[in-house]
């Protein structure tokens, strides 16, 4: 059944099966792979998607509950927040492998547009449910206080 | 900063690489610098306000001899022939190949730095060029941390004759002996005025010119370096901040099907029958396929199992999930982690085959004031990168094409055209980003799973393994129990030094029922142990393999430094010592060790010893270093305490210190890490720093938490938190790195940092609460805090 998203602004029709997480419809219909999979079952954050600017594990969200609301990805999160993070993040060279950073950027810049001044304990709760393998979390936590500093 | 879009640019353009071998190459090397031919679009550069126009360099107004052959194809490391490396655009774009897979170690970025330091290029110029597999590039596996130590050499070489050659061409153009030119910046300059000619605009006529042999090249000194040794930002970053760059799970081929694997819970393990009337009933399943079973030896084959091809991922895991079959057993169904446990801690306390010895050890015991023993235990690991396996595969006719995230495209395009039956030359594998790989992805099974079904269902087929697969279904670090013994004198000095280690080796997954360690992974942190004891023996027992065991980030070295360096600290407190000291005194007197002597086959990471020797000044240096750092020896609060160890892998030394806080009720906490690292010639000491950080944390996160553990055969982990990894509010509050400055070979860092942890964590855990943890995991999957005693053994 077709069904009408707003995915960075824009507005997507996608015919998927009733129930497909958002993660697959952003992946496999719509080719917007910088949204990652990573568990499936929303442990680990790779898949971080802001809905109605709160971030989400798209997932384990059927994209058939999200009509009317605003979707953001990666590709088009952008704001003083966002732009602050992706900054700070260049500017420590946070990525390693980088494939879980979108879900990280998800999650920073959503954090940073609540609380711009988070504690180190606000980042951890914050930033608690992304998992990185390659283990850029001292650069990450580095990185958050940087923009934060910066906005 | 980066000023152009760098980009994943397909090989092909790329001069001289065409896939038809040598003859062609040699004859594209000296023609094939510019990609494309034509007229140049006059560069024009204003020197200043001399009003300096750059003329067109034409190329064919020269007449110029048949320049010959390389003669760069055989330097040390390998072909270093320009056009195999360097591509120079007439815009000045300078396309550098990257033949190892980028997987987070910024190989992309390290490899053009070396390139374009000798090339004198301008860096907002570069643009990588990912190679595809093949055997014009020599080795293209992406592990053992060697890609800067293979590449080193002959990437300078390869840098350093293009810059000659555009040299040479200017000063062809403008009549001048070459001596009289000079390079920087991605131009060459008349030093008798300050005209220039732009690299793009030379590139055609020094493409002409004969290629400098080895002898006639003159690389830099440390002191002219302007890119290696830098901390140049990344080429990679830019793109994945903004959710850009294709890994292997991202690619898309028009008419693509989505596959996912309901593989047999055992290795070896079997379809019996399966029933797929209510998977082909969700919607968008298009078919189901059974691939072959499959038979020991392991390799890098599939494992067998049923199909589920959909038209999304979703689709096709909803149709898996509805799948009915009945597995038959194999011959592992009997494989049970605690008796198997059980089995090889039995054969670790009995005597083993001899590795290493000197002295008599025995004698030395029996006459030891004081004797200390232990035994140690370490789990099957999983390498778990953020990515899951994923691969791509398309037919046209008899020909293949793959794109997947693997660590070595050229041992992949061989393992396909072995199981497939078809010509290497006929298979194109293309290696994307990969989200991580730790070992994992060195083994191509999965892109012989995509080609397969690609060619049954006739359409693009991507395999993406989900984390469960990826998981219950991999090439596991080997599971391993150890033991060790020492003597000391009434001084508490070490007399006497055992260690027995026992794993099924890697080597099982090639040779069925094959159970002795090989020398290679004895290499990594037995046969090569330090220590100074006159008398000291190293052995192995046998134990096989009943899951794939494969290559996990810095491999035997994980448990082989967590038993000798935490035994280390044992017999500094059985000797009444501090730790740091007691270590620096076990490893002793300044000298080169050459476990060869005392009866070893020891490998050295396949360099000579001449060149990488074992140095006991270094282990010591990075000692003292690392505890300076800390401010060892400081009061430490209750429940507090400083761990150190040091180890020497893949040629680098690294000292960690890891400081623990623990409190009443075992809630264990990091404040802080300081890590002193020797790796030789370093090319971008951020690299160095990230992995230190990123190899530590690894180390721990398995040294807390990592354990797979099999039950009749099958895995019992599944997916996060079953399999547990560290998380942002566990990682250390401070991590502090320090890199020795030398101008010695490079040696590797992308695993390195990695065995150190486990013993740093251990012994510290022991000097803040007086605990001795010998098992990994300390914690485990389900645990919260530390638990005590947790063994009891010595």
């Amino acid at each position: 059944m077709a069904v009408t998203l707003t995915i960075n602004g824009k507005s997507e029709t996608v015919d998927a099966a009733p129930g497909t997480p958002l993660l697959w419809v952003l992946r496999d219909h719509l080719k917007m792979t910088g949204t990652k999979f990573g568990c499936g079952v929303a442990q680990c954050g790779a898949c971080t998607v802001h809905v109605d600017g709160q971030p989400t594990r798209s997932c384990i969200t059927p994209h058939d509950s999200l009509g009317g609301a605003e979707i953001t990805t990666i590709e088009g999160v952008d704001g003083r927040a966002a732009d602050a993070i992706r900054e700070a993040w260049v500017e420590n060279q946070v990525p390693q492998c980088g494939y879980c950073q979108s879900g990280q950027i998800m999650s920073a810049s959503a954090l940073l547009a609540e609380n711009s001044n988070p504690s180190d304990a606000d980042i951890d709760n914050a930033m608690s449910g992304n998992l990185c393998r390659c283990a850029t979390y001292m650069s990450i936590r580095r990185a958050i206080r940087d923009a934060a500093g910066n906005l | 900063m980066f000023l152009h879009d760098i980009g994943i640019i397909p090989t092909k353009t790329a001069g001289s690489q065409d896939g038809s071998g040598r003859a062609n190459l040699t004859n594209l090397s000296r023609r094939g610098f510019v990609a494309g031919s034509g007229l140049f679009v006059l560069g024009i550069s204003l020197a200043g306000c001399t009003g300096y126009v750059e003329p067109d360099v034409d190329a064919d107004a020269f007449d110029l001899p048949e320049a010959g052959p390389s003669p760069l194809t055989e330097v040390r490391g390998g072909d270093a022939t320009p056009s195999l490396w360097i591509g120079i655009e007439e815009d000045g774009t300078v396309k550098i190949t990257c033949h190892r897979s980028e997987m987070g170690q910024q190989v992309w970025t390290s490899m053009a730095q070396i390139v374009a330091d000798e090339l004198d290029a301008n860096w907002d110029d570069v643009a990588i060029v990912q190679a595809e597999g093949h055997e014009r590039y020599g080795d293209q596996n992406t592990d053992g941390s060697r890609s800067v130590r293979y590449n080193f050499h002959r990437l300078r070489v390869a840098g350093a004759a293009m810059k000659q050659m555009l040299i040479a061409a200017a000063a062809l153009y403008w009549e001048l002996d070459p001596a009289q030119c000079s390079a920087a910046e991605g131009k060459v300059s008349n030093t008798q005025n300050s005209d220039t000619l732009s690299y793009g605009n030379l590139a055609e006529l020094a493409g002409r010119l004969a290629i400098p042999a080895e002898a006639e090249i003159t690389l830099k000194q440390p002191d002219e370096w302007r890119y290696i040794n830098k901390e140049i930002p990344s080429l990679t970053i830019p793109k994945l901040v903004k959710g850009e760059g294709t890994f292997g799970i991202d690619v898309d081929r028009p008419g693509m099907v989505y596959a996912v694997i309901a593989r047999p819970p055992q290795v070896f393990g079997r379809v019996g029958s399966f029933d797929d009337s209510a998977a082909l009933d969700v919607p968008g399943v298009i078919q189901t396929v059974q691939l072959p079973d499959a038979a020991p030896p392991a390799v890098f084959q599939p494992m067998g199992g049923v199909a589920v091809i959909a038209s999304d991922t979703w689709a096709a895991i909803q149709g898996r999930n509805a799948l009915e079959i009945t597995w038959r057993d194999g011959p592992n169904a009997g494989y049970n982690s605690d008796s198997f446990a059980e089995a090889m801690k039995a054969t670790a306390r009995r005597p083993g085959t001899v590795r290493r010895s000197r002295g008599n050890v025995n004698s030395a015991l029996s006459s030891a004031a004081t004797r200390v023993e232990a035994e140690y235990y370490a789990a099957h690991l999983s390498q778990s990168p953020m990515e899951p396996p994923a691969a791509t595969a398309e037919w046209t006719g008899d020909t293949l094409e793959c794109w997947a995230c693997v660590q070595d495209p050229q041992s992949t395009r061989a393992t396909l055209a072995n199981i497939l039956g078809i010509e290497r030359e006929n298979i194109t594998v293309n290696a994307t980003w990969l989200g991580g790989a730790f070992g994992r992805k060195s083994k191509p099974d999965f892109v012989v799973e995509a080609a397969l079904l690609a060619r049954e269902v006739g359409k693009p087929v991507k395999v993406t393994w989900t984390r469960e697969d990826e998981v219950r279904h991999g090439f596991y670090h080997s599971v391993s129990a150890q033991y060790c013994e020492a003597g000391l004198d009434e001084d508490g000095n070490c007399t006497a030094y055992l260690h027995r280690t026992v794993f099924p080796p890697i080597a099982s997954t090639f040779v069925d029922g094959l159970g002795t360690p090989t020398d290679g992974e004895m290499g990594l942190g037995a046969s090569d142990v330090p220590f100074a004891a006159p008398n000291l023996r190293v052995e192995s027992g046998d134990a096989k393999g009943h899951l794939r065991i494969g290559w996990l980030r810095a491999v035997s070295n994980i448990y082989h430094a967590f038993a000798v360096q935490s035994f280390a600290a044992e017999m500094a407190h059985a000797a009444g010592r501090d730790q740091k000291d007691y270590l620096l005194d076990l490893i002793g007197s300044d000298r080169t060790i050459d476990p060869n002597a005392e009866g070893a086959t020891y490998p050295n990471y396949d360099a000579s010893l001449d060149e990488y020797p074992i140095e006991t000044a270094k282990l010591r240096n990075v000692v003292n270093i690392a505890a300076d750092m800390a401010n060892w020896g400081r009061t430490m609060p209750e429940g507090s305490g400083l761990g150190i160890a040091v180890h020497r892998s893949f040629l680098s030394y690294i000292a960690t210190v890891i400081e623990v806080s623990v409190a009443d009720d075992g809630a264990l906490t990091i404040p802080g890490i300081w890590l002193a690292v020797d790796a030789g010639t370093v090319i971008n000491p951020r690299h160095v720093r990230a992995q230190m950080e990123g190899g530590t944390i690894y180390g721990l996160s398995n040294a807390l938490y990592g354990e797979i553990t099999a039950r009749g055969g099958a895995v019992v982990q599944d997916n996060f938190p079953s399999w547990r990894l560290m998380r942002m509010e566990e990682a250390p509050r401070a991590f502090e790195v320090e890199i020795v400055a030398s101008n010695a070979p490079p040696a590797g860092v992308g695993e390195p940092g990695t065995p150190p942890a486990a013993p740093a964590l251990a012994n510290a855990i022991f000097n803040a609460t007086g605990h001795r943890f010998r098992a990994l995991p300390i914690i485990g999957s389900q645990g919260s805090r530390l638990t005590f005693p947790q063994d009891d053994n010595a």
